[in-house]
Order: structure tokens, then sequence, then C-alpha cells
């Protein structure tokens, strides 16, 4: 049985999201992708080297891909088991859409996809990570799969190359008349925000744009990286790259240090893996400080430039 | 430009929600309030109409309740509202409530619908795109700017590492983030106004939807098991005595990564 798995090209690569996916796909059935970009040699190799035997790889141009990729996927897919989405914002597009289209639900936020007698089931987290849900689909196959990050571990089983089929353009009238026009990226500095051992998070504690900036000097200190709250970049501080939470990036490193962060579910989510919680907050109250190993009750302005001098004067 | 906003009232999420033992949805009192992200799709749909002399009308499938989370937005100046409500649409899923939200926009007719891009509560994150395909029109997304000339709208689309440009033409689905705008506060006239403007309760049956297409009977996912997850133990509170900063030095230094 088909197991899908949709993935987005990003610089000539597949989303992580397309990989860890394909870790699950290729034990639960056999793992075909739908690729969406302009299709490199290199995102190929890389799909198959993870488990794809087929990529049907649509190359959507300027157009905004969402309503054309639900559509081919739709005739795609047929009786598959399943189709797996990451959190990316078009891989919930296209979920989305092909859910409306094929008149099947969208199970969302998914940690696991699992198979039992009676049909299929996923399992979720809800209210932030306290309480576990398997939630059955009761739909023909295939079930329509929203998975979070980092559910399952991308790890390449040395796979041959793909065969690669191109998929059409289909025609979809008005609903698929999106422009890109232009794409703009933000640069983002210092070691990868998912892969690293420590990371440093504001939230709107810090007080403005300005002052958040003691959070990358203490990641700078550290050799970690700079995340966020979706607050401080809903704020415009920081960019979305930066955001830590559901509907941005997942991190489990060694050292996670919570500056000036209440702990709101949207962000604990994406964070309560780490192994050690650092959190400083004026308010004791703040539910971040029922995760951490360690919690300062403190001003963040007092605390972290004593921590940084103290770091600096050992030569870190 | 005639502006359709969902709007979801919530329980208040600063208290606890509680789930009922027997279908695990969300316990949901009479008095919920505005889902919070919701307000900056108000606030960009009053900004648009304001420019084109447009209309803004709010959509909401929930028990109506106090309806004062759908008055607080109506303070904030949206026209009117239209709730669906009815006991046989409790269970519904995202598919479901797409549907509904669906024939109920397109019952009043519109240029452009509004939302944000997942609720607080249930965060499945989908229902604007499955709103956009059964209305059949073109979805920008996670908009974090919105500008319009006419019949096009052009947004900022969140990326990975950026953002995109990207334009469609009327009518078209519109889902905006938290950054997009700063919504403005109601004025007390505002409040006061919004006591007075129409409110529209329809049933499933007024949409020409049976019992069975709608709630739980009609989605095709159901909760069925809930278990706590084993809490992670919360470790050392200290009160920052001035000299707090050494607890987090020495646990670096256990950790070795000083």
């Amino acid at each position: 049985m088909k197991v899908w798995v949709f993935s987005e090209e990003h610089h000539g690569r597949p989303a992580a999201s397309a990989l860890e996916l394909l870790a699950k796909a290729r034990e639960y059935g056999e793992a075909v992708v739908f690729h969406v970009g302009a299709g490199s040699a290199e995102a190929f190799a890389e799909l198959g080297a993870h488990g794809a035997s087929e990529v049907h790889h649509l190359d959507p141009g300027d157009t905004l891909a969402a309503a054309p990729a639900a559509a081919a996927l739709a005739d795609l897919v047929g009786d598959a088991k399943a189709v797996l989405f990451g959190m990316g914002n078009l891989d919930r597009d296209v979920a989305g859409r092909l859910s409306a289209r094929m008149n099947r639900p969208v199970a969302s936020n998914a940690l696991d996809v699992i198979s039992e007698d009676e049909g299929q089931a996923v399992v979720t987290e809800i209210l932030g990570g306290t309480l576990r849900v398997v939630k059955a689909i009761t739909a023909d196959d295939p079930a329509i799969v929203v998975v979070r990050s980092k559910a399952f571990t991308a790890e390449p089983t040395g796979g041959s190359a793909p065969t690669v089929v191109p998929v059409t353009m289909p025609d979809v009238g008005h609903s698929g008349a999106v422009q890109v026009l232009e794409r703009h990226e933000e640069p983002s500095e210092g070691p990868d925000l998912e892969a690293a051992e420590i990371v440093v998070s504001g939230g709107r504690g810090l007080g403005d744009a300005e002052r958040f900036k003691i959070v990358n000097e203490l990641a700078e200190l550290l050799g970690g990286a700079v995340g966020a709250t979706r607050a401080v970049v809903d704020a415009g501080w920081v960019p979305y790259s930066l955001q830590v939470g559901q509907t941005g990036k997942t991190v489990k490193p060694k050292i996670y240090i919570a500056a000036g962060i209440s702990g709101a579910m949207q962000h604990v989510v994406g964070m309560k893996d780490s192994s050690i919680i650092i959190a400083i907050n004026k308010d004791p109250e703040a539910p971040i400080f029922g995760i951490a190993d360690l919690g300062i009750v403190g001003d963040v302005h007092q605390v972290l430039p004593k921590l940084i001098d103290a770091l600096r004067e050992r030569g870190n | 430009m005639k502006i359709a906003v969902c709007a979801k009232q919530i329980p208040d999420p600063a208290t606890p929600y509680e789930l009922d033992p027997e279908h695990h949805w969300v316990v949901r009192p009479d008095d919920q309030v505005l889902d919070d992200t919701d307000r900056y799709g108000v606030e960009i749909a009053l900004q648009l109409a304001e420019a084109s002399e447009g209309s803004v009308t709010l959509f909401s499938m929930s028990p109506a309740g106090n309806l004062q989370g759908i008055r607080q937005a109506l303070a904030m100046g949206a026209d009117k509202a239209v709730i669906v409500s009815d006991p046989a649409l409790k269970g519904s899923d995202a598919l479901v409530t797409a549907k509904v939200l669906a024939r109920a926009i397109e019952q009043e007719g519109f240029d452009l619908v509004i939302a944000g891009t997942e609720s607080t509560d249930g965060s499945a994150g989908v229902l604007p795109q499955q709103l956009a395909e059964l209305l059949g029109a073109p979805a920008l997304t996670f908009a974090k700017a919105v500008e319009h000339d006419g019949d096009t709208i052009r947004i900022h689309r969140q990326t990975p590492d950026g953002y995109d440009e990207v334009e469609a033409t009327l009518p078209a689905v519109l889902t905006v983030t938290a950054g997009v705008v700063e919504p403005r506060y109601p004025t007390f006239k505002g409040i006061m106004q919004a006591k007075q403007k129409p409110v529209e309760q329809l049933t499933a049956a007024d949409l020409g939807f049976d019992a069975a297409e709608v709630g739980a009977a009609g989605s095709a996912q159901y909760v069925r098991s809930v278990t706590p997850v084993p809490a992670r133990q919360a470790g050392e509170i200290v009160e920052d005595d001035g000299e707090a900063y050494r607890k987090i030095l020495e646990l670096l230094e256990q950790a070795k990564v000083v």
C-alpha cells in the first residue's frame, strides 16, 4: 500500500519534514513522494536515499502551488493508505484543499500514525502536551495527516535513485490563480536552530526589539542558536525563521534558556523535550516554571548581563 | 468590497480547558471570548472595508452562548454577524465546520473571506484552505502584510526564511498571521453600538444540512482515548537576589557546555 509524502523543495533540497516523514512512510507502506519545486537532481537523490521509490514532481513555476497540487494529488493518491504532510505553510495549504476535494478529514498535529483492525488512527498531544490523544479516522483511505516537526527522525537508508514522474500542472481555474511576484529572504546568522545543542530564546518579557539583542549576545557566547516566541515574531522583532513552537520550529537541544518567556502552550510544545530547561521570568506564576529544571524569578535584564559578564571572564 | 470574517468564540484561554468525559470535546461555557488571533482578521477587514466603501460580516459556528466574543468583534466595527448555532453541530471537525461556514458565506455573498491561520483552542490549521477549496476561490495564506488595489489583493506570505510577494484577484480567501496589523481596541461608542448590531442565528437545517452530515455524525474522525502525559518534573525555582546568575552558570558547567 502506498504512503504518500508531501515534499517542498527549498534551495535545491527537500524540506526537512519530507525526510522525517519518509522514515515513517517506508515502514508504514511503500513510500512515494509528491514533490513541489524546480526539481533538482540532488533533491530527487536525497528523497531516494531516504526510501522513496517514486517521486512525482510538479514544477509550479511562479504560481503558488496549493490548489493545483491538491488537484494533482487527488488524482494520484487513489486508495493509497495515507498522505503525510509536514507543518510547512504549503503543506497545510495543500492538505486542507485535498481534504475538501476528497471529502476526507485532515488529522492535524499528529505525532504518529497507527494502523489497527478498525482502521487508522493518529496519536497527538493537546493542551500544551499534557494530554495524549488517540484520534480514530473513520473515513475511507487514504488518511490525510499533518504531522508535527521531529515526530519522526530522518535517516537515510542508502536507497537508490527513485523513478521521477513529471506531473502536469492541472488547470483549476480561478482557485489556482495565485501568482508569486517576488521572493525575499531574510538572512539568519549563527547555528541552525533545529540542530543546535544550546538554544537561547526570548519572549515579550524582554521589552522591545532593541533589548531582545541580549539574547543574541548570550547565544553567541555559548555557541548556541537564537529562538523566539510567536509574540516576538509577530511583533516584528525577529524573523519567523527563529520562531519556536507549534507553528514554528520544534527544538530538542541539550540546554534551552527561556528569557522573558511566560510559557504559552503554543510555545511549550516546540521546546518541552529539551534536556535541560532554564527559565528567567519576572512573574513567579509564569507556566514556564512548571517545566523548568532551573527557574529564576527575576528581571532578565538584571540576570543575563551578569551571566554574560561571568562567561566572558571565564573566557567563553 | 464585501468581506466575510471567520470569527471563533473560544473558552477564555486564561482558564484551563475542560474536556467532557464522554466525547472528549472542549467544554464550551456560555461566556466564551473572541479568539485573540481573530482580532487581526477583523482589523484588516475593517481597514479594507474602509478603503473600499465595503462591509464586514462576521461568520461563526459555535454555541451562541451570550455572544460575548462576537460582540467584541462587532464593537471593533464589524457591521453584522451570522452565527450558525445548533446542538446538531456538536463534535464537528474542521472539514464539517468549513462546509457549514462555506454555505453560510455563499448564501450571504462575498468578495473576500478572511480568517486567522489557526484557532487557539483547536489549532487544526487547515480550515481556511478547506473553505477556499469549497468556495472555489484562490487562497492568499499566512499573510504578514496585505495591500489591495481594486480587485487585486497582494500579500507578504510568510516563508521559512523570509516572505514571498503573492497576489490574486477577488473573490478570494485570505489568512492573516498575528503580525499583520495592530488590532484596534473597541471604543465606548463601539461597545454601545455593538449591542444594537444585527446578529442572525441559523441552524444547520436553515443551510440545508441533514443532521447526519454535520456534528460528530458527519465528522470522519473522533477522539477515542485521552490519557495524561507524565508531567515533566519542575526543578528548582529561585528568586533572584542579584546572584542567581551563578545558579545558571553552575548548571551550564554541570552539563559541560561551558
